[in-house]
């Protein structure tokens, strides 16, 4: 996304992508009729593409984004006055793991990675999202399997404690 | 049309958005609206004719600091409102600090004064046009910021429209203030935030119907 909003084409067509899947999945299991997902999917997209200007990157885009799409579904009910099934405060459904893919928290994560030392970087890269083994890693950047062992447990703290700092 | 057509569509000659988009929009449609009404204000009421001894003065300057700390308060949450994922923070308590700062000065002012005095200072000599004329002032600078806000994404429409309201309202008393010759501080902790109070409700109630998106 912070690619898109300094005008680049082609990064913002495959954050699209991912996102129609993911919305897509997500409007399904809320209306049921693929026609209606499939409106609602297009007309978020757009509303998504005309207030772009209100990401702040600074903060998760996995956030921003799911604001938009919630307030297009809450929108869509109002419209067809029917009445939501399920109470949409609730968290757990809005950001369910069977459709939270992994794919778009992703881009939090590189965005936090990004924050890491080098170093720490691609070991937890390695180990934690390419999954080679800790002996794997240990060969690859030429140290000692305790030291990847003790690296990727101190960049993942320091992730953690920066997930803390951004919680509004 | 198909969504993947749509995506393409929408990627293809993809503008730049520079930082502090929001920031700068609101600020256009502020200064806009701001250039109208003060147009408004020099036709319609006049700036008062002792403006320049005026400014030697504390009270005019403690008007001014008033309207103009509730106004930037308001500013700062009408931009985190703006986003869609906008929560208040800080700016949401700081926006009443203003007016808890007014209401020590009035009632300190208030305090050993005979009835008289006390009417007078609540009252002075305008107290039955000031509210009026801060919303007559306010309604080019509303306008301004709500033709900002709806190119953005609030989602608690009610609440960004109120403070809209709000932030408009200070503005369009600042602006008033040029005018007014008031210089007691009851006056302004009732008339002032009076007017300001009135266009944050009028702000609630078109929020819901002009913030939809």
């Amino acid at each position: 996304m912070v690619r898109s909003l300094a005008g680049d084409g082609a990064a913002y067509a495959a954050l699209l992508r991912r996102l129609g899947d993911h919305l897509r999945a997500y409007y399904l299991r809320r209306l049921g009729r693929a026609a209606d997902a499939e409106d609602l999917l297009q007309e978020t997209l757009i509303a998504m593409h005309a207030r772009r200007s209100t990401y702040d990157p600074s903060r998760p885009f996995t956030a921003w984004m799911h604001a938009i799409a919630r307030y297009k579904l809450i929108d869509f009910y109002r419209r067809t006055r029917r009445r939501a099934e399920e109470p949409l405060d609730d968290p757990d459904i809005l950001f369910g793991s069977e459709d939270a893919s992994a794919a778009e928290a992703q881009l939090d994560v590189e965005r936090l990675l990004g924050r890491l030392p080098e170093k720490t970087r691609r070991l937890i890269r390695d180990v934690k999202i390419e999954g080679l083994s800790t002996a794997e890693a240990a060969a690859r950047h030429g140290i000692s399997e305790s030291a990847v062992k003790v690296g990727v447990h101190r960049g993942l703290k320091s992730l953690g404690a920066k997930l803390e700092d951004e919680r509004p | 049309m198909k969504t993947d057509d749509l995506i393409s569509a929408l990627a293809t000659e993809l503008d730049p958005v520079p930082p502090r988009a929001v920031a700068n929009r609101l600020a256009l449609g502020l200064g806009l609206g701001a250039v109208i009404s003060v147009a408004v204000m020099v036709l319609w009421l006049g700036v008062r004719p002792d403006l320049m001894p005026a400014m030697h003065t504390g009270p005019f300057w403690m008007k001014f600091a008033y309207v103009l700390s509730i106004a930037a308060f308001g500013f700062g949450l009408v931009d985190r409102l703006a986003r869609p994922d906008g929560e208040g923070g800080v700016f949401g308590p700081l926006i009443l600090a203003p007016l808890g700062i007014m209401i020590v000065l009035a009632a300190w002012q208030l305090i050993g004064q005979p009835h008289d005095v006390r009417m007078q200072l609540m009252l002075g000599q305008s107290y039955q046009v000031c509210a009026r004329n801060i919303m007559v002032l306010t309604i080019p600078i509303f306008a301004g910021l709500f033709w900002s806000l709806r190119a953005f994404a609030p989602t608690r429409l009610t609440f960004t429209g109120a403070v809209a309201g709000v932030l408009a309202g200070a503005a369009g008393t600042f602006i008033y203030a040029f005018h007014c010759t008031e210089s007691a501080a009851p006056f302004v902790a009732i008339w002032y935030t009076l007017g300001i109070a009135a266009c944050g409700l009028v702000g609630a109630l078109f929020g819901r119907l002009l913030l939809r998106w």
